[in-house]
Parts: structure tokens; sequence; C-alpha cells
């Protein structure tokens, strides 16, 4: 079976009036259909600009991205992205910001289109599983932080992208709304059966939604490590407080410190 | 010591109530009337200079009865509506290419920053020998006063629109073409539609400019003509006019700010 993401070799730097500075080193991973991968690591070491790249908002110096086995050319509709706020549109509705993919020429033919009354309804079954049908009619200003979110990840499904990409999607939410969000993408990925690569400063929301956690280390953004996640898919809660899932966090989160120490010293040398 | 948080209506950016709005809205209004009032009953200013309200009111039913109030008001404001309607049809498309291609930008902006600080008046001499004294020449010169402005803020009201709500919709497999109509015009629509209201309002600044130059009908022509026969009363009432008009065309696109806009409302 083909993989779902598949990165080769990625480099990317970023150019600058002053100087150059390379941004990602040789990355190099594949995600299988399905899969749930997180990204974490130091503040600035990349991961957005990964995620970019795969999204196609960003053009690479070198490598490729291969989805479904084709490399990449662009943004596309096969690769949908969530961001950490602001991207909602505030003049439409919930249902009229779910549905906005469909006013797009790019989805005019596929199979949701060619249904009767099958985009609607999708539409609604979308809004239903991340939990607004209350709010179908409502404005994205009225709606809470945690509640734009879920439209988001609504918008995101409706045009049935293989792969789903979250830049830090629930950054900015407070910690009780983000536990909440973190098993709303899992339910997301079971009934759906969308592949997500998922980026995030937290540690612990790496490890609970990740069937893997991919460490990038900073300047340049290098794969460092790729931790196995060994729990079941079925998360809960109660998960959380497992000595194994402490561990493993634990882990991560020494490597991620050690690896803002490692590129202190090179720059030192460097300097 | 008075606790600060609760010391009532002048607490920093505190609330007041709408009644309390419209109460001190009310003596801001009344309180120059009264010294008006005052100034003139009291011949402390001659009547020559100064006519008390009654006098202007009363010189105002005259323009209107006997001096073509009404075919003044009209040219005036066709006047503005041309002038600012060009201003407007040129600038929308030109101010969205600016705000949203970087070459667009590069190619409109340096150049009409330079023309923008050309006082749109110095413009009138120009105008009159291109076009003549007539429309042409101040819907011209209304044109010149808002359309370089009208071309930069566009593009900056443009350019405020959500890198992520364009990226969003690049994702979902938007063109350009399709990106700019369906996303950036609507999200920039209502600072583009503040910026008419601002602009609208310079337009009749650079009528009025145009009519006392080079006119021989609407207000700001009434306006001069009453300084030549020393009728104080209709520059008066002329003034009061103008500053009547823009009040109501500025609450008109407010109001259809809020109609387009729902929204924008506070729930
Ligand atoms: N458009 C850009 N131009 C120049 N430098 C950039 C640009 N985007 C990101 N960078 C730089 O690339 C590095 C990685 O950024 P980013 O991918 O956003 O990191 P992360 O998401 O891991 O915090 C940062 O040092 C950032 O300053
Ligand atoms: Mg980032």
């Amino acid at each position: 079976m083909t993989n779902a993401i598949e990165i080769r070799h990625l480099c990317k730097s970023f150019v600058t009036r002053r100087r150059t500075t390379r941004v990602l080193d040789d990355i190099s991973l594949s995600v299988k259909a399905g899969e749930l991968v997180t990204l974490v690591g130091a503040s600035g070491c990349g991961k957005s600009t990964l995620l970019r790249i795969v999204a196609g908002l960003e053009v690479a110096d070198s490598g490729a991205v291969l989805v479904g086995g084709r490399p990449i050319a662009g943004a596309g509709v096969d690769r949908a992205m969530v961001f950490q706020d602001y991207s909602l549109f505030p003049w439409l509705t919930v249902k009229q910001n779910v549905l906005f993919s469909r006013r797009l020429a790019a989805n005019l033919h596929d199979n949701l289109a060619l249904e009767r009354g099958a985009e609607e309804e999708r539409a609604r079954k979308l809004i239903a599983l991340v939990g607004l049908a209350a709010a179908l009619d409502a404005y994205p200003s009225q709606l809470s932080g945690g509640m734009r979110q879920r439209v988001a990840i609504a918008r995101a499904l409706m045009s049935k992208p293989s792969i789903i990409l979250m830049d830090e999607p629930f950054g900015a939410l407070d910690a009780q709304t983000r536990e909440v969000m973190q098993d709303l993408v899992l339910d997301v990925v079971a009934e759906e059966g969308t592949t997500i690569l998922f980026v995030t400063h937290d540690v612990e929301e790496a490890v609970y939604l990740g069937s893997r956690v991919v460490l990038l280390s900073p300047h340049p953004g290098r794969i460092d490590t790729i931790y196995d996640v060994p729990l079941t898919r079925a998360r809960s809660a109660a998960m959380r407080v497992e000595p194994e899932f402490v561990a493993l966090k634990r882990s991560v989160m020494e490597r991620v410190r050690e690896t803002v120490g490692l590129s202190h010293d090179r720059s030192a040398v460097g300097a | 010591m008075p606790s600060p948080a609760s010391s009532g209506r002048w607490t920093i950016r505190g609330a007041i109530s709408r009644r309390q709005f419209a109460l001190y809205a009310v003596l801001g209004v009344l309180s120059p009337l009264l010294v008006w009032t005052v100034l003139s009953q009291t011949g402390v200013v001659p009547a020559i200079f100064m006519p008390g309200p009654l006098d202007v009111v009363r010189r105002f039913w005259t323009w209107v009865v006997n001096e073509g109030f009404v075919g003044d008001l009209t040219i005036s404001v066709q006047r503005v509506s041309l002038g600012f309607l060009a201003s407007l049809t040129l600038a929308l498309p030109l101010g969205l290419l600016a705000g949203t291609f970087k070459p667009a930008e590069a190619f409109l902006e340096p150049a009409m920053d330079f023309v923008r600080y050309m006082p749109a008046v110095a413009f009138v001499p120009l105008m009159m020998l291109w076009c003549g004294v007539g429309e042409p020449s101040k819907v011209a010169v209304i044109f010149i006063g808002t359309f370089f402005q009208m071309v930069l803020m566009f593009a900056d009201d443009v350019r405020k629109v959500p890198m992520q709500q364009i990226e969003a919709a690049q994702t979902m497999g938007g063109t350009p073409r399709e990106i700019v109509y369906k996303v950036i015009f609507p999200s920039a629509a209502p600072a583009l539609l503040t910026t008419c209201r601002i602009t609208l309002g310079w337009a009749w600044t650079y009528l009025v400019v145009a009519e006392m130059v080079a006119a021989n009908s609407g207000l700001g022509y009434s306006v001069l003509k009453a300084q030549r026969f020393l009728q104080t009363d209709k520059i008066f009432a002329g003034l009061i006019v103008i500053g009547l008009l823009g009040l109501f065309q500025d609450q008109l696109l407010r109001g259809l700010h809020y109609v387009l806009f729902p929204y924008l409302r506070r729930q």
C-alpha cells in the first residue's frame, strides 16, 4: 500500500535581505493512510514551514512531497488545512463556512456534487459530528474560540480530503477546551478515516493524539527522533495519567529541551 | 480614597447609558447655539458679521422660496455623485489589485503617493483649461481629490484581510480569481465601505472649493456670492446646510454598513 504522504529529502531556506537561513534540512517522513502523526519541536524549528510545504502553500528548495504516490503541485483539494485562528470567513454563517468549498470550481465535479442534496446533507452531518448542530446559522463572531475551531475542522472535512494538516489548531484555547477538542480530532479520524499531520508545541497533546510523534530539532530543522506511541488508538482522559504515557511525555519533553541546547552549542561554535 | 474603578461617568473608557449619551450630545449641540444667540442678540458682535439664528432660518426660507435653493442643492449633489462614483468605479478594481498583487502595488502606489500630495485645489486652473467652466471641471476636481487617496486606502483595506482566510481558500482549491472575488472582496467589504464614507466627506469639501472658484451655480457658489453682497445670514445658512448634508450622508452610509454587515453587530 502506498503511503498517504511521503516526504523525501526536503530542504528549505528563507532568504532575507541580510542572510539565508536554512529552515528545513533533509526531511524525510512517511505517513500511512489513516494515520495521525504529530510534529513537535522548539519554537522556530520549522514545523509550520514543513506543514505549509505539504499543503502547497510554500515551495521547497529541493526534495519532494508525494501524496497518494504522486508529487504535489501547489495547494489542492486533497489536502485541507486547519490554522490556529482567524481562518473562518466572518461574513458567512457556520453552515455557509462549511459549504464554502462548494462555491469553488475545483469542487464542482466531485462525487458530492453529482448527488442531489448530498452537499447540504454532508455539511449538516459534519457540523453535527463536531457538535455544533445547534449553531448552524450563527456567525463566527458569535462563537467561542473552541467552537470556531470545530467549524474549521468541519469545513476542512467537507470536500473529503485524504489529508488534513493542522498547525497548532488548539494553541489559542484554554486547557479544558483543548482536551475536548483533542478527543474530537480522534473521533473525526475514526469516523472519516482522514490522514492527519498535526503540529503542536504541546508535548502532551502530541503524545495523546499521535500514533507517532516526530521531534524536529532546530537550526536547521531536522528530524531528531520519531517516537512510536505504545498506546491503543482508543484514547481516553484516564490515559493521560498512565505511567507509560507520562514516561513517554517526559522523555519527549526532555529531548525537546536538549535539542534547543544543541542548537545553541552549534551556533556558538559557528560564531 | 475614592475607588478609581467606580467613579461613575468620568471613568476612563467607562460606559454610560444611552440616555446620558443623548443628554451630553444635546448639550454639545445646544451650547454653541446658545453662545451664538447670546453674542448676536446682545449686539456684542454686529449683525453684519453674525446674524442671529432666527435671521438665518428666515434667510434660508427666502433662499428656498425665491433664490432657487433646490436647484443649488441638486446641482451640487449631482456633481459630488458623479465625481465620487467615477472615482469609486476606477479606484475599487485598482485598490483590489494593488492590495492583492505585489507588481500592481509597485506599479501603482509610489506614483499615486506622489500625486496625492498635490492639493486637488491646485488642479482647478488646469481643469478649467482642459474642461472649460462647465460641469466636467468640477467633477474632475472631485475626482482628483478622492481618486488617488481612495486607491491607496482600498489597497490598505485589502491588505488587512487575514492571510489565513486566503490560504484556507487556497487549500480548498480556490483559484486566484475566485479568491479575489469570494474571499478578499467580501472580507474587506466593511473596511472598503468605511473608506467610501470617509472619502465622500472629502468629496464635499472639494466640491465646495471647486464651486467657489469656478461655478455659477451650486451651494458653494451661493455662499461665495452671498459674501460678495455681504449677506452674512445666507453664508451662515449655506454653511449649516453643507454641514447637515455631510452629517446626513455620513449617517446614511453608517446605516448601510449596519444593514450590509449584520455579522459585525454586537450581540
Ligand atoms: N516567510 C518567511 N520568511 C523568512 N523567514 C521565515 C518565513 N517563514 C518562517 N521563517 C523562519 O523560519 C523559521 C521556522 O519557522 P516556522 O516554520 O514558523 O517554525 P515553527 O512553526 O516550528 O515555530 C523561523 O526562524 C522563522 O523565522
Ligand atoms: Mg508554527
